[in-house]
């Protein structure tokens, strides 16, 4: 054999081996995630000294030596943290001011949401073609539920509070602007000249100024120029202002996916004779909504979180609860922090749960490795 | 494999007939008084140097680039602003791109069967009958199941074109097929093209592959500068080039 390299031959290939035994399991974790570096060893031990500090002292204020019971805020003792308001006021946590003894049809409204998510969210759901059916009815079925006439009895919705009129302002915006968004994208790109300059228009009037502003509009500003016949129900005034808001974002979210598309797809989609809307849902659509996830989902969660915003035109949700209570005569003082910290307990779940879906999907929807 | 150059190229009237036709982009004149006649079955290979207007002509005749003057009749229907028309010249005419341009969120059996369920109204059952056959055709009927991004580009490309022809078109426009291809899988388009092309189907090739050209083409058309400089069979076009230009671009391609 040859020591020139340049005519080296090799004899024959070689074999397959396992990695070296230090960078997998357990210890090769540890070394490639926490340990790479000196710079990260110290950043990792920094970590853990900091939640060494932290974690005891909020488990020993939040549970060890919380109060869990009495009616006023007096009986709670000053050095850890005072649940004893939630026995009453839980309620109104969770459904405002809504009718005592009618809070099942607040519940069966919630509980109905997950036959008519499931089909949208999951595949192989049992009986997905129906429940696609109860998912389109369900807008309908929750507001009669929420609501109530006929066999009901009416809820006036200043009535409603509490989480519930977070999730009711937070769902309808989020089931509202994904469609309204992709619309004003598509009008945005359309060659036609005066439906992209209205999509443009509205996009850049909506984003441009804050929501809170949009909601004084709506609740206040509304009311002093219609005359008095054209109210509209100030819930129904907010849901429009909300979904306006997030859909300005959205399209731009949208377009951002359609700029992602290869021009290539546009045209195969075209030379083979489907048209606009065709190539739209078929073949543009799917792909634009599957690179734009994490931004929707962005959408939402912001959307979600901004229905607290409404507290400041009056409306009473679980952050204005929470605010009526640290304000109350017999708490005052003793649940500065209790309130909102149980009612970012509500939101984290929902947006986090939000965050958690939308990973799983695009996982789900990669079809690079399957 | 090979087919004949002197099979006759039926005399009747032309599939493709292209008159005066004259493109800008902007102010760049990128086709200048183009007259082309395509026969029933004919093959013909474009070729020509980047920018000489190869691609956008093929492209004018599923109207993917609207033309400025002139007219294009495509399959006795001429190209225009109606709509009807353009969906109408676009059902009987298949494209293959240089980027395969197949839909990654679907199937290729998906692929596959998206356009004869959508366009032409095929009942399922049927379009994946088609669409299997094809694929049989092209070679891979084992990946009807897969993924776009799980094949190689050959295997891609092979696809895009058992896509195109499922929508039983009469005329295939080839945009430059192998240029993104590895060394290595270029032979197994070319030979997918080639069992095409004996099938009779009239074809139209951007292509710089000129053993595809020999073998295979009726007639080579050399553009440059917008414009058709030359065109003969291929004997004649690669052994007695006549222009200059013709001569220059053939010792460039053909050097190596």
């Amino acid at each position: 054999m040859t020591t020139d390299p340049y005519f080296r031959t090799q004899a024959e290939m070689l074999a397959e081996r396992p990695p070296p035994a230090s960078t997998t399991g357990p210890v090769g974790w540890l070394r490639a995630n926490l340990f790479s570096s000196w710079f990260n060893a110290a950043l990792t031990l920094l970590a853990l000294y900091l939640l060494w500090i932290i974690v005891p002292s909020l488990i020993d204020w939040a549970f060890i030596h919380a109060d869990f019971e009495g009616s006023v805020g007096n009986e709670c003792a000053a050095e850890g943290a005072c649940w004893a308001w939630l026995d009453q006021r839980i309620d109104q946590f969770l459904y405002g001011f809504y009718t005592d003894g009618e809070y099942w049809r607040v519940n069966l409204a919630v509980i109905l949401l997950i036959p008519a998510l499931a089909p949208l969210l999951f595949d192989g759901v049992p009986y997905a073609r129906q429940l696609r059916v109860f998912s389109v009815a369900y807008p309908f079925i929750a507001g009669f539920l929420l609501v109530g006439g006929f066999a009901l009895d009416a809820v006036p919705t200043r009535s409603f509070g509490g989480f519930m009129l977070n999730l009711t302002i937070g769902l309808s915006g989020i089931v509202l602007s994904l469609p309204i968004g992709i619309m004003l994208a598509l009008g945005r790109r359309s060659r036609l000249p005066a439906l992209r300059m209205l999509s443009v228009i509205f996009i850049e009037l909506v984003r441009g100024v804050p929501l809170i502003t949009l909601l004084f509009t709506a609740a206040i500003l509304l009311p002093i120029f219609m005359p008095e016949s054209w109210s509209i129900d100030l819930l129904i005034r907010v849901i429009v202002v909300v979904t306006a808001f997030s859909s300005a974002y959205m399209a731009e979210v949208i377009r951002g996916g359609l700029q992602a598309i290869p021009k290539g797809q546009f045209e195969a989609a075209q030379a083979m004779g489907l048209g606009y809307w065709q190539s739209m849902r078929l073949i543009i659509l799917p792909q634009v909504l599957k690179i734009s996830i994490p931004g929707i989902v962005n959408t939402f969660i912001g959307l979600f979180k901004d229905t607290t915003l409404v507290f400041l035109i009056g409306l009473f949700d679980i952050l204005g609860i929470a605010r009526s209570l640290q304000q109350n005569q017999d708490w005052i003082g003793k649940v500065d922090a209790e309130g909102f910290l149980f009612a970012a307990i509500f939101f984290f779940v929902v947006c986090f749960s939000m965050s958690r879906y939308s990973i799983n999907l695009e996982k789900r929807l990669d079809t690079t490795k399957r | 494999m090979s087919v004949s150059h002197a099979e006759n190229v039926a005399g009747d009237s032309p599939v493709i007939q292209i008159t005066g036709l004259n493109k800008w982009f902007g102010a760049f004149h990128v086709l200048r008084d183009i007259d082309l006649s395509v026969a029933q079955s004919e093959r013909i290979v474009i070729c020509g140097p980047s920018g000489s207007g190869k691609s956008t002509l093929i492209r004018c005749i599923n109207r993917l680039e609207e033309h400025q003057e002139g007219r294009i009749v495509v399959d006795g229907v001429e190209l225009t602003h109606d709509l009807k028309h353009i969906d109408a010249v676009r059902r009987e005419v298949g494209m293959v791109f240089q980027s395969f341009n197949l839909f990654p969120h679907l199937t290729v059996l998906e692929n596959c069967t998206l356009a004869p369920l959508w366009v032409r109204k095929t009942p399922k059952a049927e379009a994946e009958e088609i669409a299997m056959e094809y694929l049989a055709r092209v070679k891979i009927p084992e990946q009807a199941s897969k993924y776009p991004g799980q094949l190689s580009g050959g295997q891609q490309q092979r696809v895009a074109i058992a896509r195109s022809l499922c929508m039983r078109p009469k005329i295939m426009l080839f945009d430059e097929p192998t240029s993104a291809l590895d060394p290595e899988m270029i032979k197994e388009v070319l030979d997918v093209m080639v069992d095409l092309a004996e099938t009779g189907m009239t074809m139209l090739v951007v292509t710089h592959e000129m053993g595809f050209a020999s073998q295979v083409a009726n007639r080579v058309i050399f553009m440059d500068a917008g414009q058709i400089v030359e065109q003969n069979t291929p004997d004649a076009f690669f052994n007695d080039p006549q222009s200059d230009r013709t001569k220059l671009f053939l010792s460039q391609i053909l050097s190596h």
